[in-house]
């Protein structure tokens, strides 16, 4: 029995509990003629029904389909044979209650089917049969029962319209949770992952040491095997490379912003803001194999030839091209603001005698600051948690270096790097991982309140 | 154009109603701005029609007239803060001491710290009171040192009568004053450059009663110094500040005259309808 026949039959009983709403409440006051004397539109009354009928149900079916399983599985477990799952570990286990699920269900097995295991999967068969129609019976009779109370409710003095208007607001709030909620459990995750890495590596050596090196022995003897878990390495690559991006992005950004608000005809901007606007949607991906291909060659071709040594993947390469990426957040950003400053500024300048380039030098920017420097800093937080660029363009070794000709590695390609592959998710090496997600999660989480307080601040700054 | 005398019989007043001559004396005594047959286009149509007007030294010119009469249009022409607007075209001649100001050789921005503009809204710019006002001499470099502008700073605010308001609170915002203040603040801004004449656009529009009286009584003031064009939809205000007044209707200039005789004694039919109350 599909999952997807109910829904299809609930929404026919909402559609019928919805005409039938319209129906009980134009009867009540005595048909069309007196349609007055109802207390919202009848349109209510129907879809204040159809939401009794389809509420409800649909909660308890969602429950009964989350729960459905994890209790005949249990009920199965339970009429198991003891011997069979005697001194049995708790990954055997679940490996026979697959079984018995597969062969319920016409799938390939993994051992030979025992009899035990083919009467346990009757069983199993046979439950979820009878669940599946207890759930059908159930809901369908909570929709009938939603639809009966909306039915004894309705009269002429019910307020459909302000209880029908409450019910959507509550489904709102439900949804927006979702997202909260949805953060919440990321963040929460990071965090007790973190701990438990902090429980295997103290945080001094992870904030203070200078060596990144994460692995862990497998056997005592192993060489080379001592870890070495001294996140600054990371940071000051990721810092370096996002300084590069930045020293790129925002002298670009603003003077093309700059350009395209005040100096651009209609025709010029209308052309070059959704083309600059288009760098932004390029994958990083591309970027990335441009950076490693074309702009890191070109780099060390430069470098060879003025003398210098430059590793063939280097900080600059990844920044450059970081740089071009995240022109469009800073260039769009301070357009915007820009263009919010009010006509009276300039106005009022020309009025005064100034030239364009000293109207916007002296109270335009002036003026438009706040925007741009919240612009910016979003655009910061953007370059730092920036990953594929860097994995393809700055290369793994963690250097503490302040040569941006020299290759790198950023915490974001660490925690690449730490977490593909096979793990074992309760080592060191890959718990590392959360704590630098939960690092850089601070740090751009940071960037992000103060860079949306400045722009706040802004905005309230002309009214 | 003829040059219309003030005189004029009464066959004539009947046909000057569709008629664009202008009656009265459009000329002054000692003229600082001239405008002969100006005509203004904003792309095809044409918002201002062969308007001949004179601000002359030390007077208040007030131009008045219905909304959309193009008086704000004309004003705008006076210091070519028109050519920021897209598809503006100016003709006919505007001097200034006898300086086309539309040639093509002449640059517009040092015209403007000449021709200064005060706005209908008060626009302050989002600084401290006092780079409000030194922001003009910064940029055309009128001082030479701190000294000088901090004097030319209480000088232009004093003449604007908010010096004793604001003497201990230069260093605050300009946007943090009151209406009243903001406008004024917006005067002294434009006396810091020292123009030769100041264009005031509904100045008093969005203030309150009180502070209207304050700045009415600085235009009167200023014009020991200044020669000051205002527009405004007040007639009284007009009748109050200015010594001359044109009126405007639908782009033409109608009737221009001293004021006090264009408030008792229109010539034009279309004049006194607008200012008995009839239309407007």
């Amino acid at each position: 029995m599909y999952a997807w026949i109910l829904i299809l039959t609930l929404l026919a009983v909402m559609a019928v509990a919805y005409q039938l709403g319209i129906k009980r409440a134009v009867s009540s006051v005595g048909g069309l003629t007196q349609i007055n004397a109802l207390h919202s539109l009848p349109s209510y009354y129907g879809l204040y029904a159809a939401l009794w009928a389809g509420i409800p149900a649909l909660l308890l079916m969602g429950l009964w389909v989350g729960f459905q399983d994890q209790i005949v599985t249990s009920l199965v477990t339970a009429h198991l044979s003891p011997d069979m799952l005697e001194g049995q570990s708790a990954g055997r286990i679940d490996l026979i209650l697959n079984d018995i699920k597969n062969l319920a269900t016409g799938n390939i097995v993994s051992a030979t089917v025992t009899p035990e295991v083919q009467a346990a999967a009757d069983q199993y068969a046979r439950l979820e049969l009878i669940a599946t129609w207890s759930m059908w019976l159930a809901v369908l009779a909570v929709a009938l029962g939603g639809m009966a109370y909306a039915w004894r409710r309705t009269g002429p003095q019910m307020r459909a319209r302000n209880r029908v208007e409450s019910i959507f607001l509550a489904i709102m709030i439900v949804f927006s949770s979702i997202a909260i909620l949805t953060t919440l459990g990321i963040i929460l995750s990071v965090l007790f992952e973190s701990l438990r890495f902090f429980e295997l590596v103290s945080p001094v050596e992870f904030f203070l040491g200078t060596k990144w090196s994460p692995q862990i022995a497998l056997r005592a003897d192993q060489v080379g095997a001592t870890g070495a878990f001294g996140a600054i390495p990371l940071f000051t690559g990721t810092l370096m490379v996002s300084l590069i991006a930045m020293l790129v992005a925002v002298p670009i950004g603003l003077m093309s912003a700059i350009y395209l608000s005040e100096y651009a005809s209609r025709s010029v901007r209308a052309v070059a803001k959704p083309v600059i606007e288009v760098l932004a949607g390029i994958p990083t991906v591309v970027y990335g194999f441009f950076a490693a291909l074309t702009v890191a060659p070109v780099i060390r071709d430069l470098g060879a030839s003025i003398g210098l040594e430059v590793a063939s993947e280097s900080a600059l390469a990844a920044g450059l091209v970081m740089g071009i990426m995240i022109i469009p957040f800073v260039s769009s950003l301070s357009d915007d603001v820009i263009n919010a400053v009010p006509q009276s500024m300039r106005d009022g300048s020309y009025a005064l005698g100034a030239t364009q380039s000293e109207t916007i030098r002296r109270v335009i920017v002036p003026a438009a600051l706040p925007g741009i420097v919240g612009g910016i800093l979003l655009a910061v937080s953007r370059a730092i948690g920036e990953t594929m660029i860097v994995v393809m363009a700055a290369g793994m070794s963690a250097n503490l270096t302040a040569n941006p000709l020299d290759s790198v590695t950023t915490v974001t390609v660490q925690i690449v790097t730490l977490l593909t592959g096979d793990q074992e998710f309760d080592s060191a090496k890959t718990l590392a991982a959360f704590a630098l997600g939960l690092t850089l999660f601070l740090v751009t989480l940071t960037l992000n309140i103060v860079a949306l307080s400045i722009v706040r601040k802004y905005r309230e700054q002309y009214e | 154009m003829e040059k219309a005398t003030g005189a004029i019989s009464a066959a004539e007043l009947a046909n000057s109603q569709h008629s664009r001559e202008t009656v009265g004396d459009f000329t002054a005594v000692d003229p600082r701005m001239t405008c002969r047959e100006v005509d203004v286009w904003y792309g095809s149509k044409q918002a201002i029609k062969g308007v001949s007007l004179d601000i002359g030294k030390n007077e208040v010119v007030s131009m008045i007239g219905p909304s959309g009469c193009g008086k704000s249009t004309f004003l705008r022409c006076l210091n070519r803060m028109n050519d920021t607007i897209d598809g503006c075209r100016v003709t006919g001649s505007i001097q200034l001491d006898g300086q086309e100001i539309y040639d093509k050789g002449l640059d517009p921005v040092p015209l403007r710290a000449r021709v200064g503009m005060v706005f209908q809204k008060p626009n302050p710019f989002p600084k401290s009171i006092y780079e409000n006002v030194a922001y003009g001499p910064r940029i055309h470099g009128l001082t030479n040192n701190k000294a000088e502008l901090d004097a030319l700073v209480e000088d232009s605010l004093k003449k604007a009568g908010l010096w004793n308001e604001v003497k201990d609170r230069l260093d605050q915002p300009g946007t943090g004053l009151s209406g009243g203040q903001q406008q004024r603040l917006c005067i002294a801004r434009t006396i810091a450059v020292s123009p030769e004449v100041i264009l005031m656009d509904e100045p008093c529009s969005a203030l309150d009663p009180i502070a209207t009286a304050i700045v009415e009584e600085l235009i009167d003031e200023l014009r020991q110094n200044y020669s000051i064009a205002i527009v405004t939809h007040s007639m009284q205000q007009a009748a109050r500040v200015s010594q001359r007044t044109a009126y405007f209707h639908l782009g033409d200039l109608i009737e221009v005259g001293e004021t006090n005789h264009i408030f008792t004694n229109p010539q034009h039919k279309l004049t006194e309808d607008y200012i008995t109350g009839r239309f407007g």
